[in-house]
């Protein structure tokens, strides 16, 4: 029990329960106080008297109660709605007239616990195919959105005045300028482990000063991007799902629509835009950031910066740097994309927004991890 | 029945999923008309008002506005009909990320080709007509409800339409605010000859404003009654319309 349950039990006379048989059947003498705090008590103790009696009638006396409210109400409610023979029912009786006035607003009868509804078990093969259908109506979804965004965004590069730029503009800050610092901190800290974690194993063969080409590789080619990628899922996609359903929840975009502006045009194009122009930099900034921390690091294996750089050059190509710079925009139509679809399918209510939200990041990682597999392997076949 | 209507709805039939709201109702509004649409709860007046601006594509039947039906129009021809229309929707629907100007301006902007000092001039005018000239800085979420429902109706107008479509334009408010949106409607309506089309369950914003009025039923899946309010009160033959604008509570069936 808490402290604040006990101190508000000892504030009030309990509630106390006698239980004794008589000719006449059992009767449970309730006494003091009824209220939601006093009752937790006699209130499994009264349950049990009149259950343990099913073929005796069962009464209630209530004339030494000084005090019941809502609470008490509920617990002579629970006693009066149990299912019982004629022969044996429960009555109350000695209850002051106006608690018996409280008591009289309930029907015990009508508020007996719902027959459990037959709960209808559904076959392995029928949850299956109704995940695959839930999950076909998605894909379809997405398809017809792409297919809308492609041409939205066909639009505006052909008549890019129709664009509106200061949103466009705005939403750079948001995606680009203001995500400087986090992306700075986690590919620092990643060029920092990259090269830590590697060149302690590969000092055991002397061969610290190549772990400058493993981190120049890796982050270049694939960590940069990537990292990049899924930090804007998680800051913008999740931003752009929850803006843009904050604003279908406040009938905004049904606005929008009666106004004759399409959606589509007015707050997805301006996103993507946004997003296709800054990833990149943001890409190339984490690459640079990346492998600043792998040569700090090797300093302290007597690497200086200058030679770890000089390696980089030596091995790391100009085709790499651009085999991960070439997935961003991709990565950034996705992100921006996927993040205003979950914002458009936003349903009512208020949790609806953080769904949305939740199913942005997760969808919009989902489908980094599938493309940057395909460009893995259309690399691999390449040659790049 | 109106001899000029500017909006008839004719074989109109409109739902959700499976189930019907209403099934194959016809009504016309008159040119100039404050028309009030209304029903107890849930008897799909709102829903009625959004297949009427085209939002939602109705089972059957059609809605001209001005002589062109919205149900089948599409493209340009659609966006002709949209802007005879201003809606101003229960919340306001104010975007939130802009001031009240900016609001008013934004048709303009997407609209027409004005130089920008005329589209100020032109969004500060709407917001005067409100009565909110001095809070054209202002972000929506620094304004009282009420204030947010007349920037509103200054942004529908903003393109000057024939129609405004008021979605429960009371709900939310005190009573003086509410009296006072009712007397900006009868003023827009009398000095601006715009038809409006508002959807209330508000007794005396109803009395005070409306020239006609249909009354929906959720039972009937229909129109119960049709005509002015105070005639209705007082001669309809329909016990549930009498109670309704007597306001009297029904005791519910057993």
């Amino acid at each position: 029990m808490t402290a604040l349950a006990g101190a508000l039990m000892a504030s009030g006379p309990a509630a106390t329960l006698a239980v004794s048989d008589g000719a006449d059947g059992r009767e449970l003498r309730l006494s003091g106080r009824l209220d939601a705090y006093s009752i937790a008590g006699v209130w499994g103790q009264a349950r049990t008297a009149v259950a343990q009696a099913p073929e005796r009638k069962v009464i209630i006396d209530a004339s030494r109660v000084d005090y019941c409210d809502g609470g008490g109400v509920a617990m002579l409610v629970d006693l009066l709605r149990q299912e019982r023979s004629a022969q044996a029912p429960v009555t109350v009786r000695g209850l002051k007239p106006e608690f018996q006035t409280l008591l009289d607003q309930f029907n015990p009868a009508a508020l007996r616990p719902p027959a459990r509804a037959h709960e209808e078990r559904l076959h392995a093969v029928q949850e299956i195919g109704r995940a695959a259908l839930i999950t076909w109506r998605d894909i379809v979804t997405q398809v017809a959105f792409v297919g809308e965004t492609s041409s939205a965004l066909w639009y505006a590069v052909r008549h890019p005045s129709t664009v509106r730029w200061k949103d466009v503009w705005y939403t750079c800050e948001q995606v680009g300028a203001n995500a400087l610092p986090i992306v700075a901190l986690i590919s620092f800290l990643l060029g920092i482990i990259l090269a830590f974690q590697s060149a302690v194993p590969m000092r055991q063969f002397g061969a610290e000063l190549f772990v400058a080409d493993l981190v120049g590789l890796a982050i270049l080619r694939e960590l940069g991007p990537l990292m990049t990628a899924i930090l804007l899922a998680g800051r913008s996609g999740a931003a752009f799902a929850a803006e843009i359903g904050t604003m279908k929840v406040n009938e905004e975009l049904d606005a929008l629509t009666t106004m004759g502006l399409d959606p589509v045009r007015f707050l997805v194009v301006t996103r993507i835009l946004a997003a296709v122009l800054m990833v990149p930099l943001l890409t190339l900034f984490a690459d640079v950031i990346g492998v600043l921390g792998g040569a700090l690091t090797m300093i302290s294996f007597n690497i200086p910066i200058l030679t770890f750089l000089r390696e980089v050059d030596s091995l790391v190509d100009v085709k790499d740097l651009f085999a991960g710079l070439a997935k961003t925009p991709v990565f950034a139509i996705l992100i921006a994309g996927i993040g205003c679809l979950r914002g458009l399918q936003t349903q009512s209510g208020a949790s609806a927004v953080g769904i949305s939200a939740t199913r942005a990041v997760v969808s919009g990682i989902v489908l980094l991890v599938v493309v940057d597999g395909i460009y893995a392997f259309i690399y691999y076949l390449m040659d790049i | 029945m109106p001899s000029d209507p500017i909006i008839r709805v004719e074989d109109f039939t409109a739902g959700y999923g499976e189930s019907v709201l209403m099934q194959n109702i016809n009504f016309t509004v008159g040119r100039g008309e404050v028309f009030v649409i209304l029903g107890g709860s849930g008897s799909g007046k709102s829903t009625v008002l959004k297949h009427m601006i085209g939002l939602y594509q109705p089972m059957a039947g059609h809605v001209y506005i001005d002589g062109d039906d919205i149900v089948t129009a599409e493209g340009a021809a659609r966006n002709a009909i949209l802007r005879k229309i201003g809606v101003m929707y229960q919340s306001g629907a104010l975007f939130g990320s802009m001031t009240l100007l900016e609001n008013v301006r934004l048709p303009l902007e997407e609209y027409t080709a004005l130089d920008p000092e005329a589209m100020d001039l032109l969004a500060r005018m709407k917001l005067a007509l409100v009565g909110l000239e001095s809070f054209c800085g202002h972000m929506p979420s620094e304004i009282s409800g009420g204030m947010q429902k007349r920037a509103a109706i200054a942004r529908a107008m903003a393109l000057d339409p024939m129609i405004l479509f008021l979605d429960e334009p009371s709900a939310g408010l005190d009573p003086i605010t509410s009296a006072e949106l009712d007397q900006l409607i009868l003023r827009l309506a009398k000095s601006l000859h715009i038809t409006f089309v508002i959807v209330s369950h508000e007794l005396a914003s109803i009395y005070a404003i409306a020239d006609r009025v249909i009354m929906l039923d959720k039972r009937k899946k229909g129109i119960i009654a049709e005509g002015d309010p105070k005639v209705l009160r007082d001669t309809s033959d329909n016990p549930w319309v009498r109670r309704f604008f007597n306001r009297e509570a029904v005791a519910e069936a057993a």
